[in-house]
């Protein structure tokens, strides 16, 4: 079972109480962009076996989204932070580079 | 107007706790910056109680105030003068970035009573009820459906879910709470 904690509220919610949202930090690409950043943005996701920055919403909670650092394939959570970001906090970087410093960074 | 009813009109279950239905309540929905000195002003008069911080609920005189979300809170007061409240509220918070709105009819409300109420509610939920202390509120679900509850003292528990969801919330807490299937047993 996931556990996260949701930053906005401070309740420590399992998978049931949130809804996931798929990759977290994307660059929006919209009208006037060129046909293939476009496509990029909508369809092509990173899905590493590592570590993911994912959104999240704490869905029958607070409602509100949120960021979340966490390892695919160990389901260790490093963080969870605003979603009013464009990237992740010094301080859930530092988190997950302590724990594997070969990381090669979130982009 | 038309006469105003509850959504299962007092339907009440005894089990190894009790669980009814609290009949008419009156309950605001509050948005707006909760740092504001207007948006506390506005729950002072509403329900006599304090502003409450995150995940909490506090009591005045004539209510509650709970904390829903960031920028939200729910007020609790007499359904008779709810939509009074809501008026006064608009007109103080006119010129904020704040919305009252009058949600008692679109919502149940059920309270749990007897010395196991935090197991009937965890058996629903995925909250830590044993944790819970009154003054908590949590928003969450019972079983599939959005619901918020809060301890008003060790033995009793108020929760609020949807009207449309009302006889399902029902169902589900006499389910929990029927003899014979306490926890540890």
């Amino acid at each position: 079972m996931l556990i996260l904690e949701c930053p906005y509220c401070g309740v420590v919610a399992d998978e049931t109480d949130l809804h996931g949202g798929g990759e977290a930090h994307l660059k929006r690409f919209g009208p006037g962009s060129s046909d293939e950043d476009f496509q990029t943005y909508l369809f092509h996701r990173a899905n590493p076996k590592g570590v993911h920055f994912e959104r999240w919403r704490h869905v029958s909670g607070c409602g509100k989204w949120f960021h979340a650092a966490r390892n695919t394939m160990t389901l260790e959570v490093y963080g969870t932070y605003s979603a009013q970001t464009y990237e992740p906090p010094k301080a859930i970087i530092n988190a997950v580079i302590k724990k594997h410093p070969e990381w090669e960074g979130y982009k | 107007m038309s006469n105003a009813v509850s959504a299962l009109q007092g339907a009440s279950f005894d089990g190894y706790c009790k669980v009814e239905e609290a009949g008419l309540v009156g309950m605001i929905t509050l948005r707006g910056d909760l740092s504001s000195a207007g948006v506390a002003k506005a729950v002072k008069a509403a329900t006599g109680a304090a502003m409450p911080g995150q995940g909490e609920i506090t009591e005045g005189a004539k209510g509650r105030a709970g904390w829903m979300s960031p920028d939200e809170l729910l007020l609790i007061v007499d359904h008779a003068k709810a939509a009074d409240f809501v008026a006064a509220a608009s007109k103080s918070l006119a010129k904020e970035h704040a919305l009252v709105v009058n949600v008692s009819d679109a919502r149940a409300v059920y309270r749990v009573t007897g010395d196991a109420v935090r197991e009937v509610l965890a058996k629903l939920s995925p909250a830590d009820t044993a944790a819970m202390v009154p003054g908590q509120i949590r928003r969450t679900r019972i079983a599939q459906i959005p619901a918020a509850f809060y301890l008003t003292d060790e033995k009793t528990a108020e929760l609020i879910c949807f009207r449309s969801v009302a006889q399902y919330a029902f169902d589900i807490l006499k389910d929990a709470a029927m003899s014979g299937g306490e926890v540890g047993v």
